[in-house]
């Protein structure tokens, strides 16, 4: 009986001996995610923070270095923002209604829901490429801020779709038959009480679509929104850059000093995500709490 | 076990003895007229499974109608039939007729809309919008697109819906701040608010407590002199305490519902015709 | 089959009943919703119609002009200086060894800090490290691009391996598995707090410890859904542009090593597009070939994908 102990044992210690490495392996694995956010964040700052100043947002780009600016990408990306939101949200929303309230489970409803699924892992450089051959070249529309927003937008509507069908699933049926028994037609059912209820999550989907498109860069290349553009858009048919844009010029300059017009471009980027998340917080916390009385 | 079971059968009918006194009808009975909804040979499935049997049963106006049975018989799927909430599961499928006013509701060409705004209902668990008290009430109004003040139609129906005096100064509150039993109120009002003729309970007492119940059974019978009320309860003792009529259901062994028997309700619980009434009365099964 | 209007009384508050012109008036308002409404989510098919449409029809007209054989098994890639050759390995070879890279950094990664928050984590911790990933997750890859070109590369590869370029497979590498780590973790955290508790509660129950419930019940009982997971970080790694465009290098290299300078498929249509070739040549052209064969390596990825998932969520839900 002693032998059997001891090997008992020995199984005993070894089984804790790897549960203590294993543990270990998954702390390391955890720590290198947070680890290189902090390094990447850090580094950027020090890069960057030098060249970021006043001067820098109001300028346009130059040839030189300490002169150049984000001026013109600031405003194109808020352009491009505005003009993707305006045809992403309503579509994608609709959609989303369409799919959740309206649609029966027949074939054709299925492909379409599997066809979201699959766009939504379709490379963004695909979708630049069908911008520049359907927007750009066979709408006419060129080089455009118009064509440029219906191309992030085709690219970030699943994501919109996506978020928002979840937002909807979320709401609980007793409130649709609540309105259904009180004689509300479909539409008013789902517009009136469904679609309020699912705003939180809908709002969360759109800050997170949109999120997404501001720091795209491939798509836009392809539709041709150049680098060098020293003038802010006016009109949506107006040429245009991007704040991703300009950073990979500026990233793909040999000189340094570029490199540091790029680091300080990424940290406005950054700060403007980081804000777009931080409204997107808020805005969740405050329909919460208005819903709960 | 049995001498138990009598016990309470008996007691049942003394309570309604009691109960008929003071209804005040010079019988003791109250009466029936002309029914204002009819259900004629109504069967029902879900996809191959089928719910409800050759249901016929006529429902009186102005009185209180409960429908009682085991659990699983099909006493939601009947009221729902009622009101045509049940169109809005896909597999649903309906043969024979449900009459209000004469009309057969399922008709081909009658929209449910306009059936859901004659004949209303409340559900098991209270169900408020997550708006205000008053956006709660003057949701169906507007949405029927009443035009007139809306104020006065909220503050009637929140009247008849016995929770005026509880919640007149806070209107604009969330409905969810209110407890059980008045947010159960403020969906009778809701209910109310449209006008409908009939309105129809689904076990509306069962997720509240008792003081909240009997509050809840009060309102029914005075809502039942303007209204035709059709309640679905499991509760025999509610059935006996509230209603005029009752209708009794029982499962058949391929688990479809069936109409047992109709009648007053104290013919039902201290005379039932049908032997399967009296087993389930006097509690043999179910 | 119509319903009398009753008027309104003296009292002015009764309501009326709909007559047969309103009920058709909303009939047909809410069949146009409807439709409208339908239209929207139809807009998602006729997009891959159109990639489609878009794909097929450049490529076809390039494949008249040169051999689909020579593109699929050609070891030269020179579409823009004489002699030209059509091969498409090179740059899938740079697709490829970036995106095996990025697996190997990101699949353990990934995997192991799910098990941590789905295992062992405290909700203090989760609620700390959760958004930490989310942010990572949502970090432009312009931005991941620039940091391989300036930190990785010069700080990690060159020291480790003095003599590389400063353009080089393995750095960008290294952040395309970072930048997909968030993408593993989540998803196959989903898959894990999928699995019913019972499961676990049976193992512990029998004596094993944490580690052992982890590896040898949770996982192998999420692992389709783990798998998916992978795949779809793969497929996510094999379409990445920017990364590889600012820091892998601009020469198609048929290569295994990653120390050498790589292009890869997506790199080089931006190469392509940021100059000046004319469109309707037969160079633009090569941009369309080269991204059909990009979307449907990437497609039948997803495809597999989600049908691991869907058949996954089958069993748990």
């Amino acid at each position: 009986m002693t032998g059997s102990q001891t090997t008992f044992r020995a199984r005993l210690f070894a089984r804790r001996a790897t549960a203590g490495g294993f543990l270990l392996l998954c702390l390391l694995a955890t720590a290198l995610a947070i680890g290189v956010l902090a390094v990447l964040l850090v580094d950027m700052t020090r890069e960057g923070i030098g060249r970021l100043s006043w001067d820098f947002i109001n300028s346009f780009p130059s040839r030189k270095p300490e002169q150049a600016g984000i001026k013109a990408a600031l405003f194109g990306t808020l352009w491009l923002m505005g003009l993707t939101a305006a045809f992403a949200v309503p579509i994608g929303i609709g959609a989303a209604l369409y799919l959740e309230e309206y649609a029966s489970r027949n074939w054709l409803n299925r492909i379409i829901q599997t066809n979201i699924a699959n766009l939504a892992g379709v490379p963004s450089i695909v979708y630049g490429i069908l911008g520049l051959a359907l927007f750009v070249r066979t709408m006419s529309l060129g080089r455009s801020v118009l064509a440029g927003s219906l191309t992030m937008a085709l690219l970030v509507l699943p994501i919109v779709i996506i978020a928002s069908q979840e937002a909807l699933r979320a709401v609980p049926s007793s409130l649709r038959e609540a309105a259904y028994g009180v004689g509300a037609s479909r539409w008013q059912v789902v517009f009136h009480q469904v679609l309020p209820a699912a705003m939180p999550g809908i709002l969360t989907g759109i800050i997170l679509a949109l999120s997404r498109a501001i720091g795209e860069a491939a798509p836009l290349i392809m539709i041709g929104a150049l680098a060098f553009v020293p003038f802010v858009p006016r009109s949506p048919m107006d040429g245009f850059t991007v704040l991703p844009i300009q950073i990979f010029n500026w990233a793909s300059r040999p000189q340094a000093a570029f490199g540091k017009d790029a680091a300080a471009a990424i940290i406005v980027l950054l700060a403007v995500l980081l804000s777009m998340n931080a409204i997107a917080i808020i805005l969740r916390n405050r329909f919460q709490s208005r819903s709960r009385g | 076990m049995m001498a138990e079971e009598r016990e309470q059968a008996i007691q049942i009918g003394q309570h309604m003895a009691q109960l008929s006194e003071l209804q005040g009808d010079t019988e003791g009975e109250p009466t029936f007229g002309e029914p204002v909804m009819e259900m004629d040979h109504l069967s029902v499935w879900y996809g191959g499974f089928q719910a409800l049997r050759d249901i016929t049963l006529p429902l009186p106006s102005r009185r209180v109608t409960a429908i009682i049975g085991p659990s699983g018989c099909g006493k939601s799927t009947l009221i729902r039939c009622l009101n045509r909430m049940n169109d809005l599961i896909p597999s649903f499928r309906v043969e024979g007729q449900v009459l209000f006013e004469g009309q057969d509701i399922y008709a081909r060409g009658l929209d449910p809309v306009d059936v859901r705004r004659r004949i209303g209902m409340v559900f098991q668990k209270p169900n408020p919008f997550p708006k205000s008290i008053y956006e709660n009430v003057a949701f169906g109004p507007r949405i029927i697109g009443y035009s007139g003040r809306l104020d006065d139609l909220v503050e009637r129906a929140l009247r008849r819906a016995a929770l005026w005096d509880e919640v007149k100064d806070i209107l604009r509150r969330n409905a969810l701040t209110l407890s059980g039993g008045q947010q159960q109120r403020l969906c009778i009002a809701r209910a109310l608010a449209i006008e409908p003729e009939v309105i129809l309970m689904d076990e509306p007492c069962s997720a509240l407590d008792p003081v909240a119940t009997l509050k809840i059974e009060d309102l029914m019978r005075e809502l039942a002199e303007s209204y035709a009320i059709i309640i679905v309860t499991h509760n025999m003792q509610q059935a006996a305490r509230v209603a005029d009529f009752t209708a009794v259901m029982m499962m058949a062994p391929d688990r479809a519902g069936q109409m047992v028997e109709f009648g007053r309700t104290r013919q039902i619980f201290t005379n039932p015709r049908d032997k399967r009434t009296e087993d389930y009365i006097t509690g043999r099964f179910g | 089959m119509t319903v009398e209007a009753i008027e309104a009384t003296g009292q002015g508050s009764r309501i009326k009943r709909a007559r047969p012109l309103e009920t058709r008036l909303r009939r047909g308002r809410e069949a146009a919703i409807k439709a409208v409404l339908f239209l929207c989510a139809f807009i998602s098919v006729v997009t891959t119609l159109a990639i489609i449409f878009t794909l097929l029809q450049e490529t076809v007209g390039f494949f008249r002009e040169v051999s689909i054989v020579e593109f699929l098994t050609g070891t030269k890639w020179t579409p823009q200086i004489s002699p030209k050759h059509y091969g498409i390995l090179p740059l899938l070879s740079g697709t490829l060894l970036v995106a095996a890279g990025g697996a190997i950094v990101a699949l353990p990664a990934g995997l192991l800090t799910a098990i941590f928050l789905s295992e062992y984590a405290s909700p203090w911790l989760r609620s700390i490290v959760k958004p930490v990933l989310e942010v990572l997750a949502g970090i432009p890859t312009v931005v991941f691009g620039f940091f391989a070109l300036t930190f990785v590369s010069p700080q990690i590869v060159q020291r480790l391996f003095p003599g590389t370029q400063v353009f080089n497979a393995a750095s960008a590498a290294i952040v395309v598995g970072i930048m997909i780590i968030p993408l593993v973790s989540s998803l196959s955290e989903d898959a894990m707090s999928a699995v019913p508790r019972s499961l676990r509660e049976g193992a512990y129950a029998l004596g094993s410890n944490r580690f052992e419930v982890s590896v040898k019940v949770v996982v192998p009982a999420a692992l389709s859904g783990i798998v998916a997971s992978f795949i779809l970080a793969i497929s996510r790694a094999v379409g990445e542009t920017m990364i590889v465009a600012l820091a892998a290098g601009a020469t198609p290299n048929l290569t295994w090593n990653p120390l050498e300078s790589v292009q890869t498929m997506t790199a080089y249509i931006v190469q392509v597009s940021l100059g000046d070739t004319p469109q309707g040549s037969i160079e633009f052209r090569t941009i369309f070939a080269v991204a059909t064969a990009l979307f449907v390596m990437t497609l039948a990825m997803n495809v597999v994908s989600q049908y691991l998932l869907h058949r996954f969520r089958e069993i748990y839900e």
